[in-house]
């Protein structure tokens, strides 16, 4: 029984060592989530989600100090993904999702002070003093800094329509009366 | 009209096969077999047959309740009346009726519904149950009687074979105890005679029934029978009945031809026991087999050499529910590794060369 | 079959849905009368929208050109009736969307004018590249449904060098009968457009392969074929689908296109034989394409049957036309299998349109889901070889990734999985939403390194910017303190030659 007690003690006391001598030795640097987090945000850099720019963002989520739905530009898309990659549940009702948004001129309305030009992070409006602006649908992220600068009121975010070439089939709805998972 | 909101995608025509036509045609292709088996075991098989049936869909439609989905459809798929049908086949005839309640409750509820309900459970149901009897109650599971048929004198009558099932194998019809051919053998070969004295003294057995042994043992032909009906109808396919029957059938010749005072031959081994009734019926389930051809026959070969082994070298007599079960464990497995050739790939999944 | 092929020979791949097809394929064909309007939809093919060149108001003859191709993979459209453009704008596309599309309408002035066609008395006598060019003009599109411009797939094929012609004439999507009606009424047309693309991709045979359900059609082209030994005609077996490209090609020559190249890169090209038809009245009469036959059938049509009509003509017409027992219950445009559901009866009929069903409440009654129960009958049936059940399951959980990994890229969407499970799962859908999202997610990783391209252009603008500013300030303070210093030295000067 002696025998017993000191073989098992013996036993822990140095596989125990073992796993700390790993810790300290095989430990990994850094986290490597931060980057892949990095990649999944916009990478304009607006600033909506309170931090600084997207790699502050990223760091802040990957030590579950932000919200999986910080980012307004990203959606519900995006909070789903940043979800299931932190791997937290999140609910996601409160995020309206009327699809993505991006920046239009009303053209009557625009003065041409160049105030929203000098905000935009991706130089997707075109203009210059005096001259009406426009902006440029591919280049616009959505993030709604240049609606706030506009002194007239001439920037608004509207809908992207959906056209036949974008139009996706609806997951088909699950028939929880006899099927079981989603 | 359909309403755009909800678009309806193609295909715009379905096949008018469901899975309650291919439940009733399971049970159709095993009524031969069950009905012969009332005849030969009289009427406590009968009732218990129907308690464990009854038990199978009882504890469905309780889980399902407790779920709250909505228990009727569910119940017209006919899979739970179909897992209890298949444990009564493998249950001893004569066997109390808490053993068919406690195996039904057991099969449906703890081996099926927890695990997700139709299409989701690991492990075969009824094979579950079975061995979990097996373990917890072994010797009501290995009582074993001679066929005593119906139409025999000293059979007992319906209300008679009712309180046989409820109470038990009253004194008057004790001399009906038999042990089964296989564990018979088991039992001469540990006391040391070899098979070929003892099997000339054996329980009886002919090639059409009449053997003791479960519902589904004594009429393996019919079971074979209706096996092939359901090849033909295309509800199954020939490799898992082909596979395992292979698997258990290449030893037992090979063996029997190197020593044949300790191992069996090879009839006594494919008509024994659950070996028809697990090639057929029960390996071949689809949602514990793998979904491939090859696959298929991988896991059906592993169960026949598995059934082979444990009746052989292992302590119980009766493999098929153990062999059967390890494999099940095995099937994701083979699922993940097993996968068909698709067009314009080869085996790998790697795109193939452009060749003229 | 007999009883031990029925147990071991299990077809490889596809299904056998009930055909449907007759008594309309044997109707004869009837030619519908000019509708008062028509509608031609500028996007009836794979590749750009075609470009209006045509005003409201303006007057046009039939198979005038009324857009142009935008673009290196698109088509032209032409004015399938004469008369008046009143509009130029939105119609509901066909499309299970229910979204709109632009379209030409034109009033009909019921005279059937056309214009000016030039003939060729020996189209084999030009070149392959001319042949091509005037294939292109006439705005020739593959009409078994895939609409892509058959131009731009003959001078793929004649740099690919093919060697082979297939024809499909399989049509075997049930209830469908287009092709076999033009295959029985106008086998020489057939035959004729056949030797013309083989001219214009330098193909040394041609195999025209028919399902064998379509007994008249293949003793008609036989006939036809006859004096022309480099075109044979091939009966196939009826399964479904026969007439996807890949399985034809297997099944005609053995040779397997690879997962990731087209069928060109194994010598072979696939062309309708409804297309070649087409090609044989664009080449040697000079007609673009402006009609079709197309398959009017379903529980709910009165007399079934094919017509001819002008494309754009609407679906409604269509079926008054043939007559309706009853309001369908649904309306598919193509065949049942992989057609589209139509939102109502107000939409064109476009160029890739071989079939407009009615179905009656009973064929357009679909059981509900249940869940998989593994049975694998789904992989079976699957002509490509892939596990609809896996993929199912895991886009069910959301796995849009996993789902990929299964080779979801290879789906071709023919419905045979869907068709054959006893659970019946919306297969289909569940790979069409996934191909759609994936697609969407693979946009938007797109624009977000584009995004990303585009801030890091912007900053460093900033920096060049404040770099310059930096500089000029500088330049400017330099210059400031040289004129300084030369005021000083020279105010130095004066001061020392005043009191030399």
């Amino acid at each position: 029984m002696l025998s017993a007690v000191a073989s098992l003690t013996t036993m822990g006391i140095a596989l125990g060592g073992l796993l700390g001598v790993a810790s300290r030795y095989l430990a990994v640097e850094g986290n490597p989530i931060e980057g892949e987090i990095k990649d999944l945000l916009p990478g304009s850099q607006c600033g909506q989600c309170g931090y600084v720019g997207c790699a502050q963002a990223a760091t802040a989520l990957a030590k579950g100090e932000a919200p999986v739905t910080l980012c307004p530009p990203g959606g519900r898309a995006l909070a789903q993904q940043l979800a299931a990659k932190l791997g937290v549940k999140v609910d996601l009702s409160a995020i309206s999702d009327d699809g993505p948004k991006l920046a239009q001129v009303a053209e009557e309305i625009c003065i041409g002070c160049c105030k929203c030009i000098k905000v935009c992070p991706t130089d997707a409006i075109i203009g210059a003093a005096k001259q009406i602006h426009n902006v440029i649908r591919e280049a616009c992220t959505g993030c709604g800094a240049c609606v706030d600068r506009c002194p007239t009121e001439a920037m608004t975010m509207v809908s992207v329509p959906v056209t036949l070439q974008h139009w996706i089939w609806p997951k088909p709805a699950l028939n929880t009366a006899v099927a079981a998972h989603a | 009209m359909s309403a755009m909101n909800t678009p309806i995608s193609s295909p715009h025509t379905t096949t008018t096969q469901s899975v309650s036509r291919v439940m009733i045609t399971v049970m159709l292709a095993l009524v031969p077999a069950t009905l012969f088996g009332f005849w030969l075991y009289g009427w406590p098989s009968i009732w218990l047959w129907l308690v464990t049936v009854a038990a199978a869909t009882l504890g469905e439609a309780f889980c399902l309740r407790l779920m709250a989905r909505p228990v009727l459809p569910a119940l017209h798929d006919g899979s739970a009346i179909l897992t209890g049908w298949l444990l009564a086949m493998s249950l001893p005839p004569w066997a109390p009726w808490w053993i068919g309640a406690f195996g039904g409750l057991f099969a449906t509820m703890l081996a099926k519904q927890a695990f997700g309900g139709l299409g989701q459970n690991l492990f075969n149901p009824a094979m579950v149950a079975r061995v979990a009897l097996l373990i917890s109650f072994p010797v009501q599971m290995t009582a074993w009687v001679a066929p005593l048929p119906l139409d025999a004198i000293g059979a007992p009558g319906p209300i008679s074979g009712l309180l046989v099932t409820l109470q038990g194998i009253p004194s008057g019809l004790d001399a009906v105890a038999s042990a089964s051919l296989l564990g018979f053998a088991k039992t001469e070969l540990s006391r040391g005679a070899d098979l070929l004295q003892s099997l000339s003294h054996a329980p009886l057995q002919t090639w059409f029934g009449s053997r003791s042994g479960s519902l589904g043992e004594t009429a393996a032909w019919l079971i074979a029978a209706g096996g092939v009906v359901m090849m033909f109808l295309r509800i199954i396919t020939w490799h898992i009945p082909l596979a395992m029957l292979a698997g258990i059938a290449i030893p037992a010749v090979i063996l029997h031809a190197v020593d044949p005072a300790r191992y069996l031959d090879m009839p006594t081994h494919l008509l024994s026991g659950g070996a028809m009734l697990g090639a057929f019926f029960i390996a071949t389930d689809y949602v514990t087999s793998p979904s491939t051809p090859r696959g298929q026959l991988i896991f059906a070969a592993g169960c026949g050499v598995l059934t082979y082994v444990i009746r052989t070298w292992a302590g119980y007599p009766e493999g098929v529910a153990f062999a059967v079960l390890l494999m099940n464990a095995l099937t994701p497995i083979i699922d993940s590794y097993v996968k068909p050739r698709i067009y314009g790939r080869d085996r790998k999944g790697a795109a193939l060369k452009a060749q003229r | 079959m007999g009883f031990f092929e029925r147990i071991f020979k299990e077809p490889r791949w596809g299904v056998h849905p009930d055909d449907h097809k007759r008594p309309a394929a044997d109707v004869p064909l009837r030619v519908l009368p000019p509708p008062a309007k028509v509608y031609m939809p500028l996007q009836q093919h794979v590749g750009g929208a075609a470009r209006p060149i045509v005003l409201v108001g303006q007057k046009v003859l039939k198979g005038q050109l009324l857009a142009e191709p935008s673009g290196n993979i698109s088509a032209p459209i032409h004015a399938p009736v004469s008369g008046t453009i009143s509009a130029i704008g939105e119609v509901t596309a066909p499309h299970a969307s229910g979204l709109g599309f632009t379209a030409i309408t034109i009033d009909n002035d019921f005279e059937n004018r056309w214009i000016e066609c030039e003939q060729v008395a020996d189209p084999l006598a030009l070149a392959a590249e001319e042949i091509t060019k005037r294939t292109a003009a006439a705005g020739i599109v593959g009409l078994g449904g895939a609409t892509f411009p058959s131009a731009a797939k003959f001078s793929l094929g004649r740099r690919l060098k093919v060697d082979t012609l297939i024809v499909n004439g399989g049509e075997c999507e049930p209830y469908l009968s287009a092709d076999d009606r033009i295959m029985r009424d106008r086998a020489n047309e057939v035959v004729d457009g056949v030797r013309i693309v083989m001219r214009a991709i330098g193909a040394e045979q041609a195999l025209v392969g028919i399902e064998d359900n379509k007994p008249e059609a293949i003793a008609a082209m036989r006939l036809a074929a006859e004096p022309f030994p480099e075109v044979k005609i091939r009966p196939v077996p009826t399964r479904y689908p026969m007439g996807s490209d890949r399985q034809l090609i297997q099944t005609l020559t053995g040779r397997e296109v690879p997962a990731d190249a087209r069928a060109a890169e194994v010598g072979v090209l696939v062309h309708n034989v409804s297309t070649c038809a087409a090609v044989h009245q664009a080449v040697r009469f000079g007609r673009p394409l402006v009609e079709r036959i197309v398959t009017i059938n379903g529980g709910a049509v009165k007399e079934p049957g094919n017509i001819f009509a002008p494309i754009g003509t609407l679906v409604a017409e269509l079926l008054a036309f043939c007559g309706l027992k009853e309001d369908p219950a649904r309306i598919i445009l193509g065949g049942p299998m992989m057609g589209t559901p139509l939102p109502h009866a107000q939409v064109p009929l476009v160029k890739g349109a071989s079939g407009i069903l009615a179905f009656d409440a009973k064929e357009a009654f679909m059981p509900e889901a249940g869940p998989c129960i593994r049975c694998g009958n789904c992989t079976r049936a699957c002509p490509m070889g892939l596990q609809p059940l896996e993929m199912g399951a895991h886009i069910r959980a959301g796995d849009l990734d996993g789902a990929e990994k299964f080779m979801l890229g290879d789906c071709m969407s023919c419905g045979c999985c869907a068709y054959v499970c006893p659970s019946h799962i919306p297969l289909v859908q569940y790979f069409n939403h996934a191909k759609g999202e994936l697609w969407a997610k693979e946009r938007t990783k797109l624009r977000v390194d584009a995004s990303k391209r585009l801030v890091e252009a912007r900053a460093q603008r900033l920096e060049r910017e404040a770099k310059e500013k930096a500089e000029a300030a500088a330049r400017r303070k330099a210059e400031r303190a040289a004129a300084k210093a030369k005021a000083a030295a020279e105010a130095q000067g004066q001061a020392e030659g005043e009191t030399a």
